[in-house]
């Protein structure tokens, strides 16, 4: 049986699509191998480097990942630490322990002293549990509440086209925008600058997300930044 | 963190909107004519990225107790959870009863439909007119889409073929006759926060207002319904000029169903 | 599924009642993503019948106690507008629509790897705007494009027709009066990949021979069906220069 590839990089390709055919070719991202072959799991780009067949997904919520960088918001204060929405199916904890290397007495502390319900925070993303359990640090740098500006929400598969290619696109908007802007892996962007500032990047960030396939994409955005002062 | 609520407000003191509307403009609005072969008249229309389905179908029965030789009026509004992540399966919550009767006031207040023409055989037989709308996709001001979709499929609906000897309703074939009606009401909702008074609220905009205030006028500039929203408060002079605004972009969206 | 009274003949001339051959399916038109508060969504039309669908999730699990600690809660909602019949429907779930609820939730459910997402929910939401015959198969084909849009892992999409036999022929795709007057009716779902049938109903009088022939005409016609459900999620997802 010889080794077959049946699309090309780029390609759009669709749930149950057919990719490859033989054993030496390895299935990544959302592809998956049954038998000989290797199909597509969900809507995606192939993007194909040597025997790895990978599929890029262009739609989906976010699935946690070990050591993501993550926004979330707080939704409850226990009594050792914080549950936090990361915008996905699955709730995650934040321990006290993972705060601060200060020795804490929790009954005489408020917890809400460092995150009240509804804060927003910055965080990794530690470990998650065979059962969906995920945890996060907040200690050290750059991990930190965010205070004031906006917070915006994108499909988190267009996260990378936002940052760009070593972070070129971030770069940009923040250089064109003089605003602070906080990425997170699962999809929530953190803008902060004067109102209007951050307004204008928040409809950069949706400019990019909706026209991340097209070309001369930096260029469009350059121009939408500049031009509005 | 800033809230929405903050946000929102700063937005809108300084005049501009999330979309970098004005604060009296409209999303840009779409009127589908009877897409659904099946419903006696109908419209699907969108306004920005609110879509709302509503249908339109008659039915034959007994006219209510009160009002012998008039025809009946029904109007429902189903929020599919279809449509938004806020709405759950189930029969009508308040939000759903709200709109229906919103829609109702307007179009009833207003005289549109003239219900004694349809009056078949006093105190036994009248026609009944059912509106239903359905949001297929909620991103705010379900209340104006609404009526403005009930309006059009009131104004596009055919009768169906009555059989006045078996006093039956052949449904699957419908006349040319259309329903007697008279006036254009057209709803325009606006909203408040922190003083500042906008229309077409977005889902976002709704969550940081104070309160809501639907104005339904006719072409002639008369008042024909109104109902505040929400738990803050209006003067009586945010009213009268409300009042203004809702006759002018009546007068805006009346243009659209010509 | 006989009405009452003289049933038409619905096979004139060797030809249907709407000019179409025997193993002819009705137009179709998908578009993919037409819903934007929904994680995916499709809109679908074959002949007159016309669904919308909506994804929602995987998101928690309400109420808990639903939740399995392996695998996604998948449930499917199919619901009619009220003006989506020549007589106007009451609103809200029948005994049938909650039937075709569940059998589309077992439909859809083979081809989902429901494992990769534990302890969440999945629903599919599915509105029929316009009914003329053949809509939970409607609903099916267009959930399958909506569940892609979503994003969700599957091994295969999901494609469904019925078939049936009028005035003694087998024909593909009833429509209303076919369906009203005709003799057995035969919707299915497979995954087209493998063929594997994940919807099988069926009412009416079939032999065992008409009943293989009727399910060659389901898997042939499925095989177009899903160039139409792929050809419209790349429409939505391809780069447009």
């Amino acid at each position: 049986m010889s080794d077959k590839i049946f699309v090309k990089i780029k390609d759009v390709v669709i749930p149950g699509e057919l990719l490859a055919e033989g054993m030496t070719f390895l299935p990544a991202g959302r592809a998956f191998r049954k038998g000989a072959r290797i199909y597509a799991a969900t809507i995606g780009i192939v993007d194909v480097r040597g025997r790895v067949i990978r599929v890029v997904p262009l739609s989906g919520c976010y699935m946690p990942k070990k050591d993501d960088l993550v926004i979330g918001r707080v939704i409850n204060i226990s009594r050792s630490g914080w549950a936090v929405d990361i915008n996905c199916p699955y709730s995650a904890d934040l321990n006290i322990g993972e705060v601060t290397t200060e020795y804490i007495d929790l009954a005489k502390t408020e917890l809400s002293r460092y995150f009240d319900i509804d804060d927003y925070l910055l965080a990794r993303i530690t470990d998650i549990s065979e059962s969906k359990y995920v945890k996060l640090t907040a200690k050290g740098r750059p991990f930190r509440k965010l205070i004031g500006g906006n917070i915006i929400n994108v499909s988190p598969t267009k996260i990378p086209r936002i940052i760009g290619k070593e972070g070129s696109m971030i770069t940009m908007l923040k250089q064109l925008s003089d605003c602070d802007i906080v990425i997170g892996q699962n999809g929530l962007i953190w803008i902060k600058g004067t109102p209007q500032k951050e307004m204008m990047v928040a409809q950069a960030i949706k400019k990019i997300e909706r026209e991340s396939h097209l070309t001369g994409l930096t260029d469009k955005i350059k121009i939408m930044l500049s031009g509005k002062k | 963190m800033r809230t929405l609520k903050d946000y929102i407000t700063s937005l809108l003191t300084e005049g501009c909107r999330e979309d970098g509307r004005s604060l009296l403009e409209y999303r840009p609005i779409t009127i589908e004519v009877n897409p659904i072969p099946k419903a006696n008249g109908s419209a699907r229309v969108k306004i920005g990225a609110t879509e709302v389905l509503v249908g339109v179908k008659l039915d034959v029965g007994e006219p209510f107790p009160d009002t012998p030789d008039s025809g009946v009026l029904i109007v429902n509004a189903e929020l599919i959870p279809l449509a938004s992540p806020e709405f759950e399966p189930g029969p009508p919550k308040e939000e759903a009863i709200e709109l229906a009767r919103i829609v109702d006031r307007t179009i009833r207040e207003s005289g549109m439909i003239d219900l004694e023409k349809l009056c078949i055989k006093k105190k036994e037989k009248v026609w009944m007119v059912f509106v239903d709308i359905y949001p297929l996709n909620d991103e705010g001001n379900l209340f104006d889409a609404g009526v403005l979709g009930a309006i059009v499929a009131l104004r596009n609906a055919k009768m169906p073929k009555y059989d006045k000897k078996e006093e039956v309703v052949l449904h699957k074939e419908l006349t040319t006759e259309k329903l007697p009606l008279q006036a254009t009401p057209i709803l325009n909702t606006f909203c408040k926060l922190n003083g500042v008074l906008f229309v077409d609220a977005t889902t976002r905009e709704r969550k940081a207002s104070e309160c809501r205030l639907s104005i339904a006028t006719k072409a002639n500039g008369h008042i024909c319904a109104m109902q505040k929203g929400e738990f803050g408060s209006f003067t009586a002079d945010e009213i009268l000029r409300l009042v203004d605004l809702a006759i002018e972009k009546g007068k805006e969206l009346r243009q659209l169903i010509k | 599924m006989t009405k009452v009274g003289q049933p038409p003949k619905l096979i004139v001339r060797g030809k249907r009642l709407d000019g179409r051959a025997p193993d002819q399916l009705r137009p179709i038109k998908i578009k993919a993503g037409v819903v934007p508060n929904a994680a995916g969504s499709a809109e679908l039309s074959i002949g007159d019948t016309h669904v919308i669908v909506a994804v929602y999730g995987p998101r928690e699990v309400v109420p808990r106690h639903l939740a399995r600690p392996d695998r996604v809660y998948l449930e499917c909602i199919y619901d009619m507008t009220t003006f989506s019949t020549s007589d106007r429907n009451r609103p809200g779930p029948s005994r049938r629509s909650r039937e075709i609820s569940k059998v589309t939730a077992e439909a859809l459910g083979p081809a989902i790897f429901l494992e990769h997402y534990p302890k969440t929910e999945l629903d599919v939401y599915i509105e029929v705007i316009n009914a003329s015959a053949g809509t939970r198969t409607a609903a099916i084909t267009a959930s399958a494009v909506a569940l892609a849009d979503a994003g969700i892992e599957m091994r295969d999409l999901v494609c469904s027709i019925a078939a049936g036999k009028i005035d003694g022929q087998l024909v593909l795709d009833l429509f209303e009066p076919e369906d009203n007057f005709g003799q057995a009716d035969l919707p299915i779902s497979i995954m087209p990949r493998t063929g594997e049938i994940t919807l099988l109903q069926m009412d009416g009088d079939l032999t065992k021979e008409e009943l293989k022939k009727l399910l060659a005409m389901n898997q042939k016609a499925c095989q177009e069906i899903y160039k139409k459900q792929k050809a419209a999620l790349k429409e939505k997802y391809e780069v447009k220069k």
